[in-house]
């Protein structure tokens, strides 16, 4: 493994690579290797030794760190002045198995967002610059570190979520915001995913602010059933207001109970980090992105194809599926995610070499994607095969 | 004035047969090619600037559209995208040898789902027009740039629309699920769609403010959010811009987030409320609109929460809205602004950069000094939570030598943008106006890169060409 102290001693490694067109499998602290493809690649360059916050400005609401950085020490800097990551990605250190925490540069890499995203936006929302190093080993610059920028083409969105194969972040500068002064949440009692589903729809549809909206459909600790879950986030006056709204809004939909501040915290990294799921080593995991209305059927098609055990966040937009890791059960997925999105997001080497990971584009899409590729990376030297065959 | 490239003379020598071929392409009334149905095509929102097209085409479908850029792309011929022509960059002005694509038939809503909080609209539907539709449901559409009375879907797509609530809501691209993408081949290709993320390279995001270099977008899938349950403003006066700037940082400090945080200097000041009589007070330095969102118990806590920080920094005087018309009249003077600077002076550039927000005094002492070096007056409006900067330099368009000066103090006002860490532009687009400063913010090798990527979509740069980069250095614009 290859991990350089700076920016330089990655540019130095990338174009020495690029010389002897030898692939790199590009990574953090490789917290992720068991997510999409495997990369085929006899050297792996790490950004690990790339660590630091170099520009905290809490009243610009603004954070620039090296892209090793671990995003428990950038947590950790912004609860000091009150703040937090705004896209609240998932730890996922429990569903890959992993003692290390992903670093800054594999979580924009991956575009993983957690629970808020359905309200406050993607972790791609919040990329407001990047330093990075193309497949030729030279290091550029898109966006820069203010909120509001749309000077040139938005390089950020590209190699955000593009997984290292356009590029080696480097450095990365995120728009923060501040903590929310208290939160709870309301927990519904529904018959099944389908009336969870309608029952987050009408949450999302009132003017509560709601910044969580989870489905569990086989409860959760001592809440047994279909659960259907809406958080507020806010100043503890509104908090206790609009939960009480809430209530009264969707008394219909459910038998209602409401959670404290730290019940409702606890809940909701279990919901952030998919722990429900809790699948066995041998067992795949997948995301797929639905409208929300779409879900029930998804999830009904999945329970008949396979053993799936379910978690819907987002309003039920985003379902997280356990379930074996087989070529048949894969089939299903993919299936149920025609006319939205799916990763297989974690399994077993031989799966996930077998299987397309992520939905094939459409041709002319596809073409350019190759041009593209070509341009940041020539060589085909970054990743290779890690979105695709 | 920038230049634009020579015109290829093959180009023009084949107007007629060109007309001809289009006329053939679509039905009768899309074609324009008379001199006198031309003209109000020649300029857009930045109207110092106009330029002839050879061509207008006002396709009504995705299918027309493909069949144009099919056409144009076989002959190669230039292509010049057109939402409502209020792009305050130049972002739609005309070449001499392209045709104009203008979208602004395709104005039909052909979806709105409540369950699922979203809207397929076609790119001439205006952005007002998506709240409208979907306002009886208590929803709207968040992102509100100042035209948005006019402008449309299609061009807020390409140039990224902000607005003044985008502090909490986001710009156009945070608040977007799909769009329908139509090649320079003339290829339709559906991106994104009604959920919320794709796996996979973001194609979304690169083309969301990629300024017509990539591709037309004809057909728009919008986030719809379910509005607040009311709001109201505030208005606190300080006698020095530092104080302002402090008492936003305090703000911001405090977890406050406002859903709007206007900042206006002394120029601005009087210029609206000669306009509107919004009783702002004329003894200030700066003055700040604050506007909070909820329930009228929630507003009355956020305010006051407002109002106790701000009491800290010793404003001159402060106006807390007691209703939804006190609201209103406060905004009146800030949302009439630029008409306001247009009654003071004959003509105004709006400037449009983004900056460090703690960098705000500095940058407006430096443009203070250059108002006076160039002797031109510049009154400052300021989405002060996010840093976003327009400068608004009073010039008189018929003296070549003062539009000479008003730019030459416009290029420096966003030199400094940069200087002390911001950038050119934070929601106009660059356009033509901005398109030669850019190397102010990239290095050649920088923009070398965004080139080759517009080259991946649009190989013989026929896609608004003479936008965004600039001329000097690039070989794959070829007269």
């Amino acid at each position: 493994m290859i991990a350089p102290p700076d920016e330089a001693g990655v540019a130095e490694a990338v174009r020495a690579a690029h010389a002897a067109r030898e692939p790199l499998a590009i990574e953090g602290r490789g917290t992720k290797r068991a997510m999409l493809r495997p990369v085929q690649a006899a050297r792996t360059l790490s950004t690990r030794g790339l660590t630091g916050i170099t520009l905290y400005r809490p009243t610009e609401m603004v954070i620039s760190a090296r892209a090793g950085t671990p995003i428990p020490e950038i947590e950790a800097a912004l609860a000091e002045h009150n703040q937090q990551l705004i896209a609240e990605p998932p730890d996922t250190r429990a569903l890959f198995g992993t003692e290390e925490p992903a670093t800054l540069g594999g979580v924009v890499g991956a575009n993983l967002s957690g629970p808020r995203r359905i309200t406050w936006g993607a972790m791609r929302d919040h990329v407001l610059g990047i330093r990075a190093v193309n497949g030729t080993g030279e290091v550029f610059r898109s966006g820069g570190r203010v909120l509001k920028n749309v000077t040139g083409l938005d390089l950020c969105k590209l190699l955000t979520g593009a997984h290292g194969t356009l590029g080696v972040l480097t450095e990365i500068t995120l728009k923060v915001l501040p903590r929310a002064e208290s939160s709870g949440s309301l927990v519904l009692r529904v018959a099944d995913i389908a009336s969870g589903v309608r029952a987050l729809s009408a949450a999302l549809g009132t003017p509560y602010g709601v910044s969580g909206a989870a489905l569990l459909p086989d409860g959760h600790g001592a809440m047994q059933g279909c659960l259907a879950i809406a958080r507020i986030e806010d100043f503890a006056e509104s908090v206790t207001y609009r939960l009480d709204r809430l209530r009264a809004e969707l008394a219909a939909q459910g038998e209602a109970a409401l959670l404290g501040r730290e019940a409702s915290e606890a809940l909701w990294r279990d919901i952030r980090d998919a722990a429900p799921l809790n699948p066995a080593p041998e067992e795949a995991v997948w995301r797929l992105y639905l409208a929300p209305s779409r879900a029930p059927a998804a999830c009904a098609a999945l329970r008949q194809a396979f053993d799936a055990r379910l978690l819907l966040d987002w309003g039920g937009g985003l379902i997280w599926v356990a379930g074996p890791a087989t070529e048949a059960a894969h089939g299903a997925v993919m299936q149920a995610a025609a006319g939205g999105s799916f990763t297989l997001f974690r399994g077993p080497d031989a799966l996930r070499a077998a299987v397309p990971v992520l939905p094939a584009e459409p041709l002319p899409l596809a073409a350019i994607g190759a041009r593209v590729k070509s341009v940041l990376d020539p060589a085909g030297i970054l990743n290779p095969g890690r979105l695709r065959a | 004035m920038i230049s634009l490239p020579e015109p290829k003379p093959e180009i023009l020598a084949r107007r007629a047969s060109i007309l001809a071929d289009l006329a053939r392409l679509l039905p009768a009334d899309a074609v324009i090619g008379e001199e006198i149905r031309l003209r109000p095509y020649e300029t857009d929102g930045l109207s110092a600037y106009r330029q002839m097209p050879l061509a207008v085409v006002l396709p009504r479908t995705t299918q027309e559209v493909a069949e144009v850029l099919r056409y144009c792309h076989a002959n190669e011929i230039r292509v010049v995208p057109r939402g409502a022509g209020t792009s305050l960059s130049g972002g739609a002005l005309p070449l001499a040898d392209a045709v104009v694509i203008g979208l602004m038939r395709m104005n039909r809503i052909r979806e709105i789902n409540f369950e699922d909080r979203y809207a397929v609209v076609e790119a001439g539907v205006t952005n007002i027009g998506i709240t409208k539709a979907v306002e009886g449901e208590g929803f709207f559409y968040a992102p509100d740039p100042s035209s948005q009375l006019a402008c449309m879907i299609g061009g807020n797509v390409m140039m990224n629309s902000g607005g003044a609530h985008c502090l909490k809501y986001g710009v156009t691209a945070n608040n977007l699920l799909g769009v329908t993408f139509v090649t320079i081949e003339g290829e339709v290709v559906e991106i994104g769609g009604t959920h919320l993320d794709a796996a996979g390279y973001d194609w979304l995001g690169l083309i969301t403010g990629s300024e017509g270099q990539l591709g037309l977008v004809t057909e728009v899938t919008v986030r719809i959010l379910r509005g607040p349950e009311g709001a109201r403003a505030m208005l606190a006066a300080f006698d020095s811009v530092e104080v302002a700037g402090q008492a936003v940082d305090a703000i911001i400090g405090a977890g406050v987030i406002p859903v709007a945080l206007e900042f206006m200097d002394k120029p601005c000041i009087h210029a609206c409320e000669a306009f509107a009589h919004a009783g702002y007070p004329l003894d200030a330095e700066a003055m700040l609109i604050i506007e909070v969102e909820g329930s009228q118990a929630e507003q009355d806590m956020l305010l006051g929460r407002i109002r106790d920080i701000c009491a800290q920094f010793k404003p001159i005087s402060m106006k807390l809205a007691e209703s939804a018309e006190q609201s209103l009249a406060i905004w009146k003077g800030r949302k009439g602004a630029f008409g306001a600077v247009g009654r003071i002076s004959p003509d105004y550039l709006c400037m449009d950069g983004t900056i460090p927000t703690g960098e705000l005094p500095f940058v407006l002492k430096r443009i203070g000094e250059m108002s006076t070096q160039y002797g031109l007056g510049v009154a400052n409006v300021f989405h002060a939570g996010d840093g976003n900067l327009h400068p608004l330099i009073m010039f008189d368009a018929n003296d070549p030598e003062s539009f000479r000066k008003a730019e030459a103090f416009g290029a420096d006002i966003l030199k400094l943008c940069v200087e002390v860490g911001g950038c050119l532009t934070g929601e106009h687009g660059v356009g033509v106006e901005k398109r030669d400063l850019m190397t102010v913010q990239f290095t050649a090798r920088e923009l070398d890169l965004q080139r080759d990527i517009k080259s991946a979509f649009d190989p013989g740069w026929l896609l608004n060409t003479a936008k965004v980069f600039p001329l000097e250095g690039n070989a794959r614009i070829t007269a």
